[in-house]
């Protein structure tokens, strides 16, 4: 079978090759410093929120081969929604301080801090009615899993009618079902 | 192509272009009637389409407001998409992914068949299937329908090949790559199926059938069909005699225009076409047009739907090729030994990632819905599709605040499940499981139903004028110049997927037209 996602074979030089293609800047260089670099450009939202709110989107949908980078173009684009919108800036702002209250009730820790994501699970549990986790699971579903550089780390293959399709692309090359 | 005046009073207009009036637009255009079709949508063509589902879904879908209520669970998850529908020339038939399968005999008679259920609002069609088959013989062959006319079945990708062998194990006989409407040989001026995987989003190979580069371009090449996109019909008006006159509709820039007519039919889907009945309530009609049974947007059918998704130890790539060539018809029999009545069907199906994240279990968060993400090219997916008992609570009505950009109410629609749909699901989840477990699946997802595909009965089908809104030939009981051309029609939903049946209805209200117009009985 053609195979899409090569890990298992090749799994590190093909990894890192494949992160360079999808989101050049971030796979090479440190992640904490990329990070720190990108929430300081933000301009409606304090750094420290948008690193909260890109904690709280691995814990939402943690995948541990997807790197921070996959988060971050996420939820980036809150910043320029919390610019353009008072009410939005105030909905996340109000739900970062919330949870960070939450963690130091329980934990006597900022959210990023807490150790265990069951812990964080359990303080996001807490806040799952609120309009603030709502609105960011509701929006992640489709900011996360709809970025093309992450598909064929699922083993999709996107667009397709360019190729040809899967006439000669492997759409029946299964090989391992038993004989019925 | 055509071009008709909006005071030529001696047209046909149609409201829709999708499977139903796409299909009446041209049959009508083949034998002399000048017919204009009004489209909400915009002319999407094969080139425009992308593979891409959000992007796709953008630029094809009904995402004007509508509204929710009732017990289904799409109420709550998608609270303003109760429909996943098309608005562009084509309707539906863009979207759609090609299973063409007939009625059963009894599926036309439910009333005789499952007799009285409490809560169900059962009735016989006006029409038998043996009435019914010589049109679906034109049907199929219009479709080029594999299967049918020794057109050959599509070859059976990893997904079906999944499905065949658990099947098989599982000891059920009726077992194969369907009955579509996707070229698996150049036909009819279009080529093959080339397993592009798209079929949801606009086939960009044309090898499926779709009313919009098909029935249309046909209808428009003989000089009599007009089609206008971007026109959304607004209201139907009559005369003091109470015949239907002329359509109010917004044209392409928003501004209200008004084509006379000598017939109206009616096709925008299940949830449109009652809605613009209703709007178009008078003086005269205050209950709305043909409405004097009061079953106008009553007896709101969706099927009987769920999928069930299976992880597999190794890959199976299930979004490659065709996406729902692969049928298990075991289960469409009506046998109440299983605890319900009626039957299903389970057809192959597979989502895109994106979609796949977006519906496979909506709101769920954390590590069990990951890990089921992450299980994607290892899965194989089914679609499971079943009669629905039509029950005149579950209903379209109009909004009693919201309003769309013309200050029209929007449709509400509201559904409960009966309990013999909730008794076919389960069932349904427990064999398509087995299905895939006979074959060594490690993990099965019983998935909640998607937003309604398949729209039915809201202006059904009756002998008796009290019981329903239009006769066997789809005539308004109470206007003999206003048809309903689309799913709205069935009285009942069958087990299997609807369009076939609604192309063969209309091929023969065609027929019935033209011959009325002919005789100059309307
Ligand atoms: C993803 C998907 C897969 C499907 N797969 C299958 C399948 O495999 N087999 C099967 O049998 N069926 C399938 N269906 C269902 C099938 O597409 C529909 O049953 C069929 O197209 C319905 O035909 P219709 O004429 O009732 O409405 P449609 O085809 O939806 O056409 C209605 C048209 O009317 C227009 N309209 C509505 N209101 C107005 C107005 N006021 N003014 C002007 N225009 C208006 C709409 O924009 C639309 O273009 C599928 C549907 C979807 C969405
Ligand atoms: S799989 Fe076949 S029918 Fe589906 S989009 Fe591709 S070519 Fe069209």
């Amino acid at each position: 079978m053609r195979e899409v996602d090569r890990r298992s074979q090749y799994s590190r030089r093909i990894f890192l090759q494949g992160a360079a293609t999808a989101v050049p800047v971030v796979a090479a260089v440190g992640a904490v410093a990329i990070e720190d670099a990108w929430a300081a450009d933000a301009t409606a939202l304090a750094p420290a929120t948008l690193k909260t709110m890109v904690k709280v989107a691995r814990d939402i949908y943690p995948h541990d081969f997807l790197v921070d980078s996959y988060y971050i173009t996420a939820v980036r684009p809150w910043d320029g929604k919390a610019a353009a919108d008072p009410a939005v800036k105030a909905m996340l702002e109000d739900g970062v301080r919330r949870l960070d209250q939450d963690a130091k009730d329980r934990h006597k820790l900022n959210y990023v801090q807490v150790p265990w994501e069951a812990d964080r699970v359990a303080l996001l549990q807490g806040i799952e009615q609120t309009s603030f986790f709502k609105t960011l699971r509701g929006d992640l579903v489709v900011s996360l899993y709809n970025q093309e550089a992450l598909w064929p780390k699922f083993g999709y293959e996107g667009s397709s009618a360019e190729h040809g399709g899967y006439i000669k692309r492997g759409f029946n090359d299964i090989d391992w079902l038993p004989k019925v | 192509m055509a071009k008709f005046d909006l005071n030529d009073d001696g047209v046909v207009v149609i409201v829709g272009s999708g499977a139903g009036g796409g299909t009446l637009g041209n049959e009508l255009a083949q034998k002399g009637v000048n017919v204009v079709i009004l489209e909400a949508g915009p002319r999407t063509e094969i080139q425009d389409f992308v593979n891409n589902e959000w992007e796709s879904f953008t630029q094809l879908a009904w995402t004007d407001m509508r509204t929710t209520s009732g017990s289904w669970r799409v109420a709550k998850d998608f609270a303003n998409l109760p429909a996943w529908i098309v608005k562009s020339v084509g309707g539906s038939t863009v979207h759609w992914a090609g299973a063409s399968l007939r009625f059963d005999e009894h599926e036309f008679r439910t009333k005789s068949t499952y007799g009285n259920l409490p809560g169900a609002n059962l009735l016989d069609w006006p029409v038998t299937l043996s009435e019914m088959q010589p049109w679906y013989v034109k049907a199929e062959d219009k479709m080029g329908v594999t299967r049918t006319n020794n057109i050959p079945g599509l070859p059976g990708n990893n997904n079906f090949k999944v499905m065949e062998a658990g099947a098989r194990k599982l000891g059920y006989k009726e077992v194969h790559t369907g009955r579509m409407a996707i070229n698996s040989e150049p036909r009819d001026g279009r080529g093959s199926c080339q397993q592009i995987g798209f079929c949801f989003q606009g086939c960009k190979s044309g090898a499926k059938w779709s009313t919009l580069y098909t029935e249309i371009p046909k209808g428009e090449a003989t000089g009599n069909l007009e089609v206008r996109p971007g026109c959304m019909a607004l209201k139907i008006e009559h005369d003091a005699n109470g015949k239907v006159t002329a359509v109010i509709y917004a044209d392409e820039v928003g501004k209200t225009q008004r084509q006379k007519a000598r017939i109206v039919a009616v096709a925008g889907n299940s949830i449109e076409s009652p809605r613009l009945l209703l709007n178009s309530a008078s003086n005269m009609y205050s209950d709305g047009l043909a409405n004097s049974s009061g079953q106008v947007g009553r007896n709101y059918m969706r099927h009987m739907t769920g999928s069930v998704y299976a992880a597999f130890e190794k890959s199976v790539h299930m979004y490659r090729g065709t996406t729902m060539a692969g049928i298990i018809r075991d289960e469409a029999r009506h046998d109440p030994s299983r605890g319900f009545l009626g039957g299903y069907e389970m057809e192959t199906l597979s989502l895109g990632l994106p979609f796949m994240a977006a519906f496979l279990n909506p709101g769920a968060w954390g590590r069990p819905f990951t890990s089921a993400m992450e299980q994607y090219p290892r899965m194989a997916g089914m679609w499971l599709v079943g009669e629905d008992m039509p029950q005149e609570t579950n209903r379209i009505t109009l909004d009693p605040t919201a309003k769309d950009k013309f200050g029209i109410p929007v449709a509400s629609v509201h559904y409960d499940d009966h309990p013999n749909d909730v008794a076919m699901r389960n069932h349904a989840y427990r064999q398509g499981a087995a299905v895939y477990e006979a074959i060594g699946a490690t993990v099965t997802y019983p998935t909640t139903p998607y937003p309604s595909t398949h729209n039915m009965g809201t202006n059904r089908m009756s002998a008796k004028p009290r019981d329903g809104v239009v006769n066997k030939f789809g005539q308004s009981h109470d206007i003999k110049n206003l048809f309903v051309s689309d799913g709205s029609q069935f009285t009942s939903g069958a087990a299997c997927n609807p369009t076939l049946t609604i192309v063969a209805l209309a091929i023969r209200q065609a027929d019935h037209i033209a011959g009325a117009m002919q005789r100059k009985d309307i």
